[in-house]
């Protein structure tokens, strides 16, 4: 025991020293935050541009149709006439809109041309077709005669509350919250697997190529070196996921404190009154149907199969890993056997996007029991609610095959890492097993 | 028990192939035992057995009288003939790292490492890298790192590679000094004169076989040939080789005389002493040499393999 921990030790330090690691945990964050900064930033400059849209009203309809916003400013070139405004267009304005002369307002939705330097974004596009549809059927209802306040009247909008049999409500922000939560846990494995299994790898090939391996053997068992590497590799990772989560929180929460303040404090001042009233009454609601819905998440479930599927998970790759190393003299010979160990964890990745959709379908349960899929898969489902025999065969599965594997893994360990210059086949490998 | 091992009709199979087949061998204690053998006979399985990196199919192996246990792993010290330490993890770290698994504790393990780094004068090599360090210099702290815990039983697997003449001479006095100090010494190598140097007893394995063992002197004994090498000064030459060629078999020898003497390979018959053989010559002829041609460990290396297959 005492000899594992000592492995243990070795090599979380040797990890951790490592200068790449040092660099990779200290730059992460910061490259978070500054793309967190420069989408901020450019957020900021494409708000201060000002778009402005000339337009040309043959038909003397729309003069009013057009409010200006932050965004986009609207100026009337009718008295110059479409030729004129279209040169003053091209020096100095964004694009000309020319809705031309018509009786018949059904012709004019089809009749109105936009010219511009550039291809027009979609955006701009849409928003003056909405303002046009928008102005044309108050037109068509003032031809029909019909009141107005009264078509007003009839226009309903639906929330429904989903809840379900036991109570618990869900709603749409719910299911995004709840898509997060597990996509981001499901995501978060799949990174560390890969992540730190091919560190597992490394380290057993570097002892390999280093032939140290026959010294440390003689020392002690190569079960206790397999796990002390498994371990200590992953404590290096626990080490540095904490480090992200400190320095991260740390500098989003004050990059969002300085720059969310200044945000409001600035916009508020060219909203009128009453419109930042309705804002502030909307963001709380917001924020408290999220908060709302983070109560509603099963968190203490979400929190122990987290920790259970990481372990487990990481632990039948990781000894995969540990396996392969041992078998290869090099990294450049490992690609045969990458294949089928990297095909469940994408496949897993994938089946993920259809349960977000289908949470209870059968892909989604089928691929949440197998052993090799679950780790990402079930974390998946569990904030959409998972019954509670599925979450036990899952996790029993998935205990029985990490031991299993932990025990080939050994198996072939021991022989292949006093195995030099043959590139080892699946046969070959198979005989290792019976030695 | 004046044994410090004993391995006991020892069998391991690799799939098909066996690699050992019914090895016995016995390690007196305070003794140098040499292990020899081709590539590829056997040795290693052997070593890797001893050292309970393997296990034997079948077969015992005891260490001081006990039967092999994990915890003995600390009364052995084996530097593999693939040696290696981790690049770039640092001299001194990995000496402590390395003494801590085999059972010392830190304190008794920094002491014993400050006594062999001032003895082999490499104290400023404790913050260094491997990586840093020559091959030589890396293959001087893998000995101390081999030999720092005091075990019983040491093994070597070609100690000397990789050392240049000063530093293999350094190691050989170490290894000596460590066999006075009580250790045994269990030495696999292919450099036989280091065998007839240092060891007193030897091991022959050959195609997963043990074909000889025992005490070195019983060994050359055992394979004495009665023949002997003599240098004759004479006027005349032919005359004598004819008389000589009468009463023993002599051929000519290799060796080049610098006083142009006759120098012969006399072998005797079993009823004939060298002292017959003296008396003959001293009658015909001036004596400037007298040899027993006693066989060296290549040519007992050599004959052994070549009749055993």
């Amino acid at each position: 025991m005492d000899k594992l921990k000592l492995i243990i030790k070795r090599e979380f330090l040797a990890k951790v020293k490592n200068k790449s690691f040092i660099i990779m945990t200290v730059l992460s964050p910061l490259m978070v935050v500054g793309l967190f900064l420069l989408i901020i930033f450019l957020n900021e400059k494409n708000a201060e541009e000002i778009r402005t849209i000339a337009f040309v009203d043959e038909s003397q309809k729309f003069s009013d149709a057009f409010e200006d916003s932050d965004a986009v400013k609207y100026i009337d070139l009718t008295s110059l006439g479409i030729e004129e405004a279209r040169e003053k267009t091209k020096e100095f304005y964004y694009g000309l809109l020319v809705i031309p002369k018509s009786d018949s307002l059904s012709e004019l939705s089809n009749g109105i041309t936009f010219f511009s330097n550039d291809t027009p974004s979609l955006t701009v596009l849409s928003s003056i077709e909405s303002k046009l549809e928008k102005k044309i059927r108050n037109l068509k209802i003032a031809q029909l005669q019909i009141d107005v306040d009264k078509i007003k009247s009839i226009e309903t909008k639906v929330t429904i509350d989903a809840e379900n049999f036991s109570g618990e409500k869900s709603s749409k922000i719910g299911s995004v919250l709840r898509m997060f939560a597990g996509g981001g846990f499901g995501y978060l494995i799949f990174m560390f697997i890969i992540i730190y299994g091919t560190s597992v790898m490394r380290s057993v090939i570097e002892e390999k190529t280093s032939r140290i391996i026959e010294v440390i053997i003689s020392s002690v068992k190569p079960f206790q070196l397999m796990m002390g590497k498994i371990i200590g590799n992953a404590m290096a990772g626990i080490l540095q996921f904490i480090i992200w989560m400190v320095i991260g929180g740390i500098l989003l929460f004050a990059v969002t404190l300085y720059f969310g303040v200044g945000e409001v404090s600035s916009s508020s001042a060219q909203m009128a009154p009453e419109m930042v009233q309705q804002m502030q009454n909307s963001t709380n609601n917001d924020l408290q149907l999220v908060l709302q819905e983070i109560k509603n998440l099963p968190i203490l479930t979400m929190f122990f199969s987290f920790i259970i599927y990481f372990l487990g998970g990481y632990l039948i790759y990781s000894s995969i890993y540990a396996a392969i190393g041992a078998a290869v003299d090099s990294e450049t010979d490992t690609q045969q056997f990458m294949m089928p160990v990297l095909m469940p964890l994408v496949i897993a990745i994938y089946v993920g996007f259809s349960v977000i959709e289908n949470p209870h379908g059968p892909i989604a349960v089928a691929f949440s029991l197998f052993p090799l899929t679950s780790p990402i898969v079930m974390l998946m489902r569990i904030p959409f609610g998972v019954p509670w025999w599925q979450l036990i065969t899952s996790i029993l599965l998935l205990i029985i095959t990490f031991i299993g594997m932990v025990w080939f893994a050994a198996k072939i360990y021991r022989v292949g890492i006093l195995m030099y210059g043959k590139k080892p086949s699946y046969k070959e490998i198979y005989k290792w097993l019976k030695y | 028990m004046n044994n410090v091992l004993t391995v006991e009709n020892v069998c391991k199979n690799y799939g098909s192939f066996t690699a050992l087949n019914n090895v016995s061998i016995s390690v007196p204690k305070g003794s140098i035992f040499g292990l020899l053998g081709p590539n590829g006979a056997g040795k290693t399985s052997l070593i890797r057995i001893i050292n309970q990196i393997t296990l034997p199919d079948s077969g015992t192996v005891y260490l001081d009288g006990e039967i092999l246990q994990p915890h003995h792993i600390q009364h052995i010290g084996y530097l593999p003939e693939e040696r290696g330490l981790y690049k770039s993890m640092k001299v001194g770290e990995q000496a402590l790292y390395l003494a801590q698994l085999k059972g010392m504790s830190k304190e008794e393990a920094k002491r014993k490492l400050k006594y062999w780094f001032e003895k082999f004068e490499i104290t400023h090599w404790w913050d260094k890298k491997i990586q840093e360090l020559s091959k030589g210099m890396a293959q001087k702290v893998q000995f101390i790192v081999t030999v720092m815990h005091t075990p019983k039983l040491l093994i070597f697997d070609e100690p000397f590679s990789g050392f240049d003449p000063i530093n293999a001479n350094l190691i050989k006095d170490e290894i000596l000094n460590l066999r006075d100090e009580g250790a045994s010494i269990i030495f696999s190598t292919h450099r036989m004169e280091s065998v007839e140097e240092m060891c007193d007893y030897i091991a022959l394995i050959n195609k997963s076989n043990k074909i000889l063992d025992g005490k070195l002197k019983d060994i050359k004994q055992q394979f004495k040939t009665n023949q002997f090498e003599v240098g004759l000064l004479s006027d005349n030459k032919e005359l004598l080789l004819n008389q000589i060629n009468e009463k023993f078999s002599a051929e000519n020898s290799q060796t080049i005389s610098f006083n142009d003497d006759l120098r012969l390979l006399i072998n005797l018959k079993n009823c004939e002493t060298s002292k017959d053989l003296i008396e003959f010559l001293n009658n015909k002829a001036q004596i400037t040499h007298f040899t027993e041609v006693i066989p060296s460990v290549n040519d007992i290396f050599l004959k052994s393999v070549a009749s055993n297959s």
